[in-house]
């Protein structure tokens, strides 16, 4: 049958997460033509996320219901070039999302304002340290933008998705319990923090006496009830224990389904097609532009060409790099050569912890949010805390508190303890509610042999090739690690608990099980030059300037905050452009 | 070399048959009369009817042994079949999770590294079905009995080594791989919600003092702050 073509329109969005509904609202707010394509099915609170049946660990967490079917699409993966990369079978170590809402559906509600350390990362370490400071097969740069364009949109994001914190600097003016490292903002939170566990006292009392400066993480999941500048209604978080992974039946975890989605859907320019499965980006090679997108009905089979003046890639953060891929838009990263830009500052997270048993002590672990969690900053965004000594470019964020403990997957017992029998029993019985841990989470900087290009011999299942991840943690991740773990175990052990598990400094390779992150980022990263970047800092593909790509995968490198709050602004910023400038002169906006 | 394999199989299959029908007395669990203590049960929603949906009779003597001795009855819990861990087991096997679902299952295979994670040909029940088959061929070889007759010690050390990679499955899958789903899915079993056939009476959940799926602790987190929260869980059918 022969593929039907529709109707041009202004803009087509590809994926409907946190970015995709936030162009889809502001843009057919502003009287365009919109339509997205979701892969996945739609969602509503009413009729996915109730209680009781949204409570169900196994099936949420073990068996990924909201997850991509990797029986369908998937990556590869090996961890150096030498290797033969083999798909992931099973979803692992991270989780892209499925439905209307994405990942954001599942995500804990970390909301961070990345600052001009990441941005200026090139320029301010070779600054302090020297030219010779960041070897050459690190591919840190700068990103082209700053942290003073940003402060608008994250402030924007910030109250759409009802986030609870308390500011560490109100305009140059540090405030009491809040983040001091923090670059300066114009606003309070929308809404004040959650209500501290008693991980979250222990670890603030540990931290402060330290000499750290600990604070509550800011986080979407709102602290009471509240409306958002969009009219979405939120309730108060209820400590219901199972928040990552999980649909929130309260409102109160800002997700695109109840927030950005519903507020595109209420303009009659938007239009949402779910069971849409983009499979390439059309491309007009002599104008330099794309021309809209194929696209397959799933419920159907049939295969549909959306013409489009607009691109706008929002797929999960690997997905819009593998979308380039199979698409033929830019040229693929080789890492011989160093030439080609998709694929290319493909970065991940580390991450170490301890756990820590207190005789006696009730954490309630059950009773928590995706945000109860204190954070210290004191070994990231604080310039102040001098890398040359550990050679390091980056640092990371370190927190304790609970989240989403349950019994399935969470059962920590003091090391040496057997793995089933009574004496198993006995150790689960004791430390379930009566343990904690410290963990850190850190960036990871992209690397000359860490990249994304498509896989040689497996197939997803329109026969189109997997993409492949070739990755592994290199040295300047492992001194980082190494001096989290440290600190971590400082802390711990400061705290006097009655066993506990130290964190492992070591040097670890990456494996696909079991979960670690889901922040993946870079593979269409941004930058001021069409040589080592796929966007310019508009998020504009340089080889065809009405395509835009949102999200984690235009990040240049990966630092130690998670990555929505910035995802979200980028694409209200975006969003902005399009409206004030794109549309009344489309063409480059930035010469390259 | 493989023929050879899979005719030695067949007849050592059929050697732990003969040896089950020989003793006579090993039925299954679930095929088994149920307790009488399981007509008292004050949570009607989690009392499954007996009998298996996807494992043969052998492969519910061996679940069933494996279940009992890695959640053995004590002042904590009754034991993994009076909990329902073989039977939540069972269901998980002919659920589409056991049948492959979300799996990616096109070749070619290859072993991979440990990094790479699961690579075998196989959906969870294929594995399960071959490699009891081959646990209890490698535990007659050994120890002269299949493996719901060894002695506690004897399955002890059986599970040990299967964990840890000593025991290996002549013609048959990866122990450990086999091991580490197995271990998952009884702590699946004892720690799932009872709606999905093992947690009897939650007891698994009553034994760490998990809260169940209670909907609301925004009162609680401030009242119960550092002290225990008095846990009576409810599981998803107490709620329907």
């Amino acid at each position: 049958m022969a593929t039907r073509k529709l109707k041009e329109v202004d803009a087509v969005i590809i994926g409907l997460g946190w970015t995709g509904g936030i162009l889809a609202k502001e843009l057919s707010e502003a009287g365009m033509k919109v339509v997205a394509l979701e892969r996945g099915r739609m969602t509503t609170t009413e009729a996915d996320f109730q209680v009781p049946f949204v409570r169900d660990e196994l099936r949420y967490v073990q068996r990924q219901e909201m997850m991509q079917d990797a029986a369908r699409d998937t990556l590869t993966m090996r961890n150096t070039q030498g290797q033969e990369a083999l798909p992931v079978r099973r979803l692992g170590a991270f989780l892209p999302g499925e439905a209307v809402g994405g990942a954001g559906l599942h995500w804990s509600g970390g909301t961070w304002r990345w600052t001009d350390m990441e941005f200026k990362a090139r320029s301010m370490y070779e600054g302090r340290y020297g030219k010779a400071y960041i070897p050459d097969d690190n591919f840190v740069r700068d990103w082209g933008i700053s942290y003073a364009e940003m402060e608008p949109y994250y402030d924007k994001f910030e109250r759409t998705a009802a986030v609870s914190g308390k500011a560490g600097n109100l305009r140059g003016n540090v405030q009491p319990g809040g983040n001091p490292f923090e670059a300066p903002r114009l606003h309070e939170y929308p809404n004040p923090p959650l209500n501290p566990i008693l991980a979250c006292q222990m670890f603030s009392e540990a931290a402060t006496k330290a000499g750290y400066h600990p604070f509550p993480r800011p986080a979407a999941n709102s602290s009471r009830p509240y409306t958002n500048p969009d009219g979405a209604s939120f309730g108060g978080c209820q400590y219901c224990g199972f928040c990552q992974r999980f649909g929130c039946e309260a409102n109160a975890k800002a997700s695109p389904h109840m927030t950005v989605v519903p507020a595109a859907l209420k303009s009659p320019n938007f239009e949402m097609r779910t069971n849409s499965w983009v499979t390439r980006i059309l491309k007009d090679a002599q104008a330099k532009r794309v021309t809209g997108v194929l696209y397959t009905n799933l419920l159907t089979g049939e295969e549909l060409e959306q013409p489009a003046q607009m691109v706008f890639l929002c797929s999960f953060t690997l997905n819009n790099t593998h979308l380039m891929l199979l698409s033929g838009i830019s040229q693929p990263y080789d890492p011989e050569t160093q030439k080609g830009v998709i694929g290319r500052n493909y970065c991940y997270e580390t991450r170490t912890a301890a756990n820590m048993f207190f005789e006696g002590k009730e954490f309630n672990p059950f009773m928590s949010a995706g945000g109860t969690n204190v954070v210290i900053d004191d070994f990231n965004a604080n310039w102040s805390f001098d890398r040359g000594p550990l050679n390091v470019v980056g640092g990371y964020i370190m927190s304790a508190g609970h989240n989403t403990n349950l019994p399935i997957g969470n059962r920590p017992v003091p090391r040496g303890t057997p793995a089933w029998g009574s004496k198993w029993k006995e150790a689960t019985a004791k430390w379930f509610g009566s343990s904690m841990s410290i963990s850190s989470s850190g960036g990871t900087m992209p690397h000359r042999h860490n990249y994304l290009d498509l896989d040689p011999t497996y197939k997803n299942v329109f026969g189109q090739p997997l993409m492949r991840m070739t990755f592994d943690f290199k040295d300047n991740d492992h001194r980082i690690n190494a001096h989290a773990a440290k600190m971590v175990n400082e802390l711990a052990k400061s705290l006097n608990p009655t066993f506990m598990s130290a964190a492992s400094g070591e040097k670890q390779s990456w494996s696909v099980i079991p979960y670690l992150s889901t922040h993946n980022g870079g593979g269409t990263s941004m930058g001021t030059s069409p040589a080592d970047s796929a966007v310019n800092p508009w998020l504009q593909s340089w080889d065809a300037h009405n395509l835009f790509i949102m999200g984690a995968s235009t990040f240049a490198h990966n630092g130690a905050y998670q990555p929505t709050g910035l995802v979200g602004a980028l694409a209200y910023r975006t969003a902005d452009m399009i409206k004030n400038r794109y549309v009344k002169n489309p063409g480059p906006l930035v010469s390259a | 070399m493989e023929n050879e394999g899979r005719e030695r199989r067949i007849f050592l299959k059929g050697v732990v048959a003969g040896g089950t029908v020989a003793v006579g007395s090993v039925m299954p669990q679930a095929v088994q009369a149920q307790p009488v203590g399981a007509a008292a049960s004050t949570t009607p929603a989690t009392n499954l009817p007996a009998g298996y949906t996807f494992l043969t009779p052998d492969e519910g003597v061996f679940i069933e042994a494996v279940v009992d001795h890695m959640i053995p009855a004590d002042q904590f819990t009754p034991k993994g079949t009076d909990l329902g861990v073989h039977i939540y087991i069972d269901r998980a096997l002919s659920s589409g999770w056991g049948k492959g679902e979300r799996l990616y299952r096109q070749g070619p295979w290859k072993q991979g590294s440990a990094n790479q994670g699961y690579q075998l040909p196989l959906t969870p029940s294929e594995l399960y079905r071959n490699a009891i088959a081959s646990c209890n061929e490698q535990c007659v070889k050994q120890y002269g009995k299949t493996f719901d007759k060894m002695a506690a010690e004897q399955r002890e050390t059986f599970l040990l080594g299967l964990q840890g990679g000593k025991v290996t499955l002549e013609n048959g899958p990866p122990g450990r791989t086999f091991f580490a789903m197995l271990y998952q899915n009884v702590m699946e079993g004892m720690f799932a919600d009872p709606m999905y056939g093992g947690n009897k009476d939650k007891a698994g959940w009553k034994m760490i003092g998990f809260g169940g799926v209670v909907a609301v602790h925004q009162q609680n987190v401030v009242k119960y702050l550092g002290k225990k929260f008095p846990v009576n869980p409810l599981g998803i059918a107490d709620m329907s």
